[in-house]
């Protein structure tokens, strides 16, 4: 068994077998391998008995539910209007040009997915953006380029 | 009867003399539908955007017969402009808890689900460890009734109640058709009251404080005080509660910077209110509802953009479950992209308009039908900035 599948059914056996389950167990693969590969959604079906066609059908509906491959960090700029006013274009750019990528884009190394995304629920404290399940607030050009300089050092 | 703004302090409130789980003690003891009435007599609303009465909300899921029914607190927070919910969560989250168990003592609810957007994932570090402990806590006063955290995974339409319940449940988060309404069909197709974060604090603090107290605040139509997220063009930006009816000039006299030119209550889905209207507007169920999203826009902001980027927004967010909706958004958007570049004459924007009322009666669920509300009320108010 490989490592996909058997961490789909460690998944499916901490969460429960049922379709209720479809949206943690998906969640918990995107956790570990930042996107729901071929091999993932087919191992889910499987594991919870129903097709899958249905399991793709349920993720591709939802934006944190890759199924293209991501890498290891996901950033995503708030472009939303209070965000927009505060200046996300200059912070988008910056960003592009460090990671030599454009929004939708992953660089070669894996290391970096660069996004945008609707309002992140920080619009007093804009520009902001998430990096995985991390938020950053109050940005500004020096200090987005900071955050990825810290994340490049983190070990791969 | 008019009210002058008034900031108050009951959602954040911290009573060393009285803890959450001491009103939750307390209330435990009490009569069910006592409960109920209490709250049906405060005129407490949901704080999610509809503005049900509470109180017949969760009458009406006791009085189904059922033996499972749940209670859910709805965390999506998805509405452009909105940020109360995360303060709430992190700064007092006992008293959501506390809302929960008593509102699971009334309609007879053995599990509770906090539904949070997945954009809040970090505050699960310290939340997770929180629940537990309350969970464990109710086991010991045998009180049968445990609460979970369910994460959602970036769609602003699940924070849509029937959305949310479809995506508990591992599918597409795509509203259903309705009624059947949540009270006699919810989550798992069984009885459910769903409340929004600010709301189940409320209920906890009306218990807390009784109806009466919580009267005194508002209008008739607008019992009590709401939490604003205040953002855009103002020099203090921010979490605020304030009683509610207040006119919407008194708002700008705190908030703004001295040149707002318009303010957009309730989000994208809301309205946008010009200069010349602050005097005359209410901000309660009797003028502008809102779920508490503040923008304010001073002179040098273009309307055009503003509009721009809510019609992107709910194109992207559009569901796509239904034509009228999943097209609508889509036309309006390229509709008064091609106005300002001239390739469509200034009265096609009626056009448009007519298609929002088509939208407000044919699409499935409340981001089809309020796309109207941004729209007519930019392109009423500011039409020489969509068309030049
Ligand atoms: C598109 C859409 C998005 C919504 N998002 C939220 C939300 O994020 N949070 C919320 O509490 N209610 C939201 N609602 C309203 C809910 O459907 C529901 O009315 C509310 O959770 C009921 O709680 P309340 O009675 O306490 O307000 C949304 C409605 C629609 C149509
Ligand atoms: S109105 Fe829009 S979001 Fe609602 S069900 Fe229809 S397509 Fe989906």
């Amino acid at each position: 068994m490989s490592t996909t599948q058997l961490m789909v059914k460690d998944l499916v056996k901490r969460n429960g077998r049922t379709r209720n389950s479809l949206m943690p167990v998906l969640q918990g693969i995107v956790q570990e391998e930042n996107f729901l590969s071929e091999e993932a959604m087919l191992s889910v079906a499987e594991e919870l008995d129903i097709s899958v066609a249905e399991v793709y059908s349920t993720a591709s509906f939802y934006t944190f539910l890759d199924t293209v491959p991501r890498g290891k960090n996901i950033i995503r700029v708030c472009k939303t209007i209070t965000c927009h006013m505060k200046g996300k274009d200059e912070i988008i750019n910056a960003l592009s040009n460090a990671l030599k990528i454009k929004v939708g884009e992953t660089t070669s190394d894996k290391q970096f997915t660069l996004l945008t995304a609707n309002c992140l629920g920080w619009c007093h404290k804009g520009p902001v953006m998430l990096i995985n399940d991390d938020i950053y607030p109050d940005l500004t050009v020096e200090k987005a380029l900071d955050i990825i300089g810290a994340y490049s050092q983190k070990p791969k | 009867m008019e009210k002058t703004l008034k900031k108050v302090d009951i959602i954040f409130e911290i009573d060393k003399s009285c803890s959450p789980l001491a009103v939750l003690d307390r209330t435990l003891q009490r009569p069910a539908d006592e409960i109920i009435l209490d709250l049906i007599d405060s005129g407490l609303k949901g704080r999610g955007g509809a503005g049900f009465p509470t109180g017949l909300k969760w009458k009406f899921t006791r009085n189904e017969t059922s033996d499972v029914k749940y209670v859910i607190c709805n965390a999506d927070e998805g509405e452009p402009g909105t940020f109360k919910d995360r303060e709430i969560l992190d700064r007092v989250p006992e008293k959501i808890f506390v809302g929960m168990t008593i509102c699971a003592y009334v309609i007879g609810a053995r599990e509770g689900y906090i539904y949070m957007r997945g954009e809040y994932n970090f505050l699960l570090k310290s939340l997770q460890k929180k629940l537990d402990d309350f969970n464990a806590m109710l086991t010991e006063k045998g009180v049968d009734f445990q609460i979970y955290f369910k994460s959602g995974s970036g769609a602003y339409v699940c924070g849509e109640e029937s959305a949310l319940f479809e995506s508990m449940e591992g599918k597409r988060g795509e509203p259903r058709n309705k009624p059947p309404y949540p009270t006699v069909a919810g989550y798992n197709n069984k009885p459910t009251v769903i409340n929004n974060v600010e709301t189940l604090v409320y209920t906890t603090m009306i218990c807390h404080m009784g109806p009466e107290r919580f009267k005194e605040l508002g209008t008739t139509d607008s019992r009590g005080s709401k939490v604003f997220s205040v953002s855009g063009d103002t020099p203090i930006p921010g979490i605020y509660e304030l009683e509610l009816g207040m006119p919407l000039q008194d708002f700008i006299n705190e908030f703004g910077d001295g040149d707002a030119k318009a303010i957009q209550v309730g989000g994208a889905s809301g309205h946008c209110v010009p200069r010349k209207k602050f005097s005359d507007t209410i901000i309660g169920f009797e003028g502008i509802p809102t779920g508490g999203s503040m923008m304010v826009f001073n002179s040098s902001r273009s309307m055009y953009n503003v509009l721009h980027d809510y019609l992107e927004f709910f194109t992207e967010e559009s569901c796509g479950q239904c034509t009228p909706c999943r097209v609508g958004c889509q036309q309006l958007l390229k509709g008064i992209e091609a106005v300002k570049k001239g390739d469509k004459p200034p009265a096609y924007l009626n056009d448009l308009k007519k298609l929002t009322a088509t939208m407000k009666i044919a699409a499935k669920c409340g981001l089809g039908q309020s796309v109207g509300n941004p729209f007519n009320s930019i392109v009423d108010n500011f039409k020489e900035e969509i068309i030049y």
